[in-house]
């Protein structure tokens, strides 16, 4: 009997084991994480979720979307690049969930020779409502009225230093206030391509500085005429898209990227131009601004992220669309990861394969070219309290913005931010101990140091007297217990008594 | 043996040669020379250096602001952390010995682990007031604190090559060879180590499997 109750025993025991094993190997999933100061994966609720995804069907148009490339947001309107179908069409957003159609642009009105589009790639809109559409294959980027008229159009630069054997096939545009154009074009690795509003180019802009190993170097130096044709040439990094933000500042994203370059931190391939030129991208997060931290393979998918299109809010967080696992990843002005989320896959929420990103006040709308959908999301209450207490802090209403922190942290006890938020806040309230503890619990060094500096001095001139006393005492007392000594020993020595004894 | 711990002398000796510690580290060469040849050092005094040592690592661990040592806990087992002092620390000693005996080395195994412990004393010397001094700066002071912990370490290394060359009698030249030696001698030891713990696993595994089987059938 006591054998078989053993046997028993033992048997569940290892049922019990199998299954707890199995449990782990189901490691924990979720849509959203974000990554702690060690690089562990944090899940986290949900930042945003979706409205809703828009195909031809829900947009009331007469054919599918082929392969659309661009998206531009302006306002409620929302202009859409169907690439496919050599047209552009203008939606308007008239409520949370409803998209509709507001025209079909698939021909260009006016005084000019090619009134037809041939792959439009992008479109950009500018302040007075004048659209700039980059016709890839025709060669040129176009500027419209805003009912659809000729105005002018932006050609392959006649310029010594743009390579004049090659096509000019532009991709993606971007527009400042003054109605200077920025265009990524294919095959040109100078940098932005520059264009003044009276249609001159004026240059390149944002170059990245050509980086190459020391290895590669020597080889070329030793290899011979015909060798160093066969080998790869250190030429600059390709932009993939770009983005000007509201304050005239131009995001730029690119997908040639080394795997070595990204795990050493030389590769930006997110990087935010000045008008010089200059990445001015604030790095001062945790880790490097290059998507996932993690690149094994997943259901197919491999190797490091790479950003296909980055749009900036007004609170500047931007959010980079990474196309190798379909993810939206959200950085503060900080470069500091708030969360990512998405995937590959043919749930709403998840893609085929994204192709462009913009938002709308803090929605954001994704394109799939593969898919022809758009997807509309929206930030979740956790989302919004992220973002509240982001611009509370940004407009100066520190102690607000720790309360909104502090009621994250009631939804996800795992975010970083939300104890260096409240930290920050307590900081700014002139709190410094207990700022000084939400930065420990999170390893947040530099803020920690900023509160503990002030700290340190308030302690000191509150205790200055006590510091006095116990430098005196550990000065002054051993000197005094020395001369003491030194007497009571002359005393003990001295002639007098020497000769008594 | 026990009769000698009642012996007030016992104890006298034990803190002389305690002392004798900050003597070595100030004055090496004459220092670690009296350290064997006029018994001034003592394997307890050497013990106690190695248990302040192993105690200023684990309060180092505790203690230390968080700024200069950011500790991942869950993958933090303090049996290892202390082996990671404690094995090299064998394996020194053992191949520092095995090879300087076969080439006149003067030192005996019990001389050169107490010569090296006694090289380890700016250690727990430098480290237990950082620990303190460390909760006391922010990172703009950071060069203080980092500079001390390198002094501390590359003192007690300086002092274990003084210590190795005069136990043993060796010129400076002949020290440097045979540090180089020993490290390339623990090397070995390791790798045959792991061969060994490697085979030995897999066949005690193989009982554990053979036991395991065992039981299911029953």
């Amino acid at each position: 009997m006591k054998k078989t109750l053993k046997r028993m025993a033992a048997l569940a025991l290892s049922v019990v084991t199998l299954a707890g094993s199995s449990m782990i190997v189901q490691a924990e999933t979720g849509y959203t994480y974000g990554y702690d100061w060690w690089g562990d994966v944090q899940y986290s609720p949900d930042a945003y979720k979706t409205v809703a995804v828009y195909t031809d069907v829900e947009l009331g148009l007469d054919k599918k979307l082929n392969a659309p490339q661009g998206l531009f947001v302006t306002g409620k309107s929302i202009y859409l690049c169907d690439t496919g179908n050599n047209r552009i069409i203008e939606l308007e957003r008239k409520d949370q969930d409803t998209i509709s159609l507001v025209r079909i642009i698939d021909h260009i009105e006016g005084n000019v020779a090619n009134k037809e589009f041939s792959s439009p790639t992008d479109i950009a809109v500018s302040e007075e409502g004048f659209l700039y559409i980059a016709d890839k294959n025709n060669n040129r980027i176009v500027k419209l009225d805003h009912e659809g008229n000729y105005m002018m159009e932006f050609t392959k630069p006649v310029d010594a230093t743009f390579d004049q054997s090659l096509s000019f096939l532009p991709s993606k545009i971007a527009i400042d206030t003054a109605g200077r154009v920025y265009c990524v074009a294919t095959n040109a690795n100078k940098g932005l391509i520059k264009y003044e509003n009276d249609g001159t180019f004026s240059g390149f802009v944002g170059a990245t500085p050509v980086t190459y190993n020391w290895t590669d170097y020597v080889w070329k130096k030793l290899a011979t005429q015909e060798q160093r044709a066969q080998m790869e040439s250190f030429v600059p990094t390709e932009y993939d898209n770009i983005y000007m933000d509201y304050e005239g500042f131009i995001y730029a994203c690119t997908t040639n990227v080394t795997e070595e370059d990204l795990d050493s931190g030389a590769a930006n391939p997110i990087r935010r131009l000045n008008m010089m030129g200059n990445d001015i991208l604030v790095r001062n997060g945790d880790w490097y601004i290059i998507g996932d931290l993690y690149w094994g393979s997943g259901g197919g998918y491999e190797g490091p992220s790479l950003f296909t299109d980055i749009t900036a809010m007004e609170n500047d967080i931007f959010f980079g669309l990474d196309k190798t696992r379909g993810r939206l990843f959200a950085y503060d002005d900080q470069g500091r990861m708030l969360y990512c989320f998405g995937g590959n896959g043919n749930m709403d929420g998840y893609f085929k394969q994204p192709s462009a990103l913009e938002h709308m006040g803090h929605d954001l709308l994704v394109l799939d070219s593969l898919d022809n959908s758009i997807t509309l999301f929206t930030p979740t209450e956790y989302g919004n309290r992220i973002y509240d207490a982001i611009e509370q802090f940004q407009t100066g209403e520190y102690e607000k913005s720790g309360e909104s922190w502090q009621s994250v942290m009631d939804m996800n006890g795992n975010y970083d931010l939300a104890y260096i938020g409240i930290g920050r806040s307590l900081l700014r309230q002139e709190k410094y101990r207990e700022a000084m503890d939400y930065f420990r619990l999170k390893l947040d060094d530099d803020n920690y140091s900023k509160a503990f500096k002030q700290y340190r001095k308030e302690w000191v001139e509150e205790h200055i007297v006590i510091i006095f006393a116990g430098v005196f005492l550990i000065l002054c007392v051993p000197l005094a217990i020395g001369k003491i000594k030194e007497i009571k020993r002359e005393i003990d020595h001295a002639d007098i008594f020497q000769d008594e004894q | 043996m026990i009769a000698s711990l009642k012996n007030k002398e016992t104890y006298r000796h034990y803190f002389q040669t305690l002392k004798f510690s900050l003597y070595c580290i100030t004055h090496p060469l004459d220092g670690f020379w009296d350290l064997t040849h006029e018994k001034r050092g003592s394997i307890a005094a050497a013990n106690t250096i190695l248990l302040l040592t192993l105690l200023a690592r684990i309060l180092k661990l505790q203690y230390t602001s968080f700024i200069f040592n950011k500790v991942y806990w869950p993958k933090v087992n303090i049996f290892l952390y202390l082996a990671s002092i404690l094995f090299p620390l064998a394996l020194w000693c053992v191949g520092n010995w095995g090879l300087t005996t076969l080439f006149d080395g003067k030192g005996r195994l019990s001389q050169v682990y107490m010569a090296t412990c006694y090289g380890l004393t700016p250690y727990p010397l430098i480290q237990f007031p950082l620990i303190i001094f460390s909760n006391m700066v922010t990172v703009d002071e950071a060069e203080f604190y980092s500079v001390l912990s390198v002094l501390s370490l590359v003192w007690a290394a300086m002092l274990i090559m003084a210590a190795m060359s005069q136990i043993h009698e060796y010129k400076m030249s002949k020290t440097l060879l045979f540090t180089v030696a020993t490290g390339f001698a623990m090397l070995v030891m390791i790798f045959i180590l792991l061969l060994f713990f490697s085979m030995i696993s897999q066949g005690v595994a193989y009982f554990i499997s053979l036991g395991k089987e065992l039981l299911f059938r029953m």
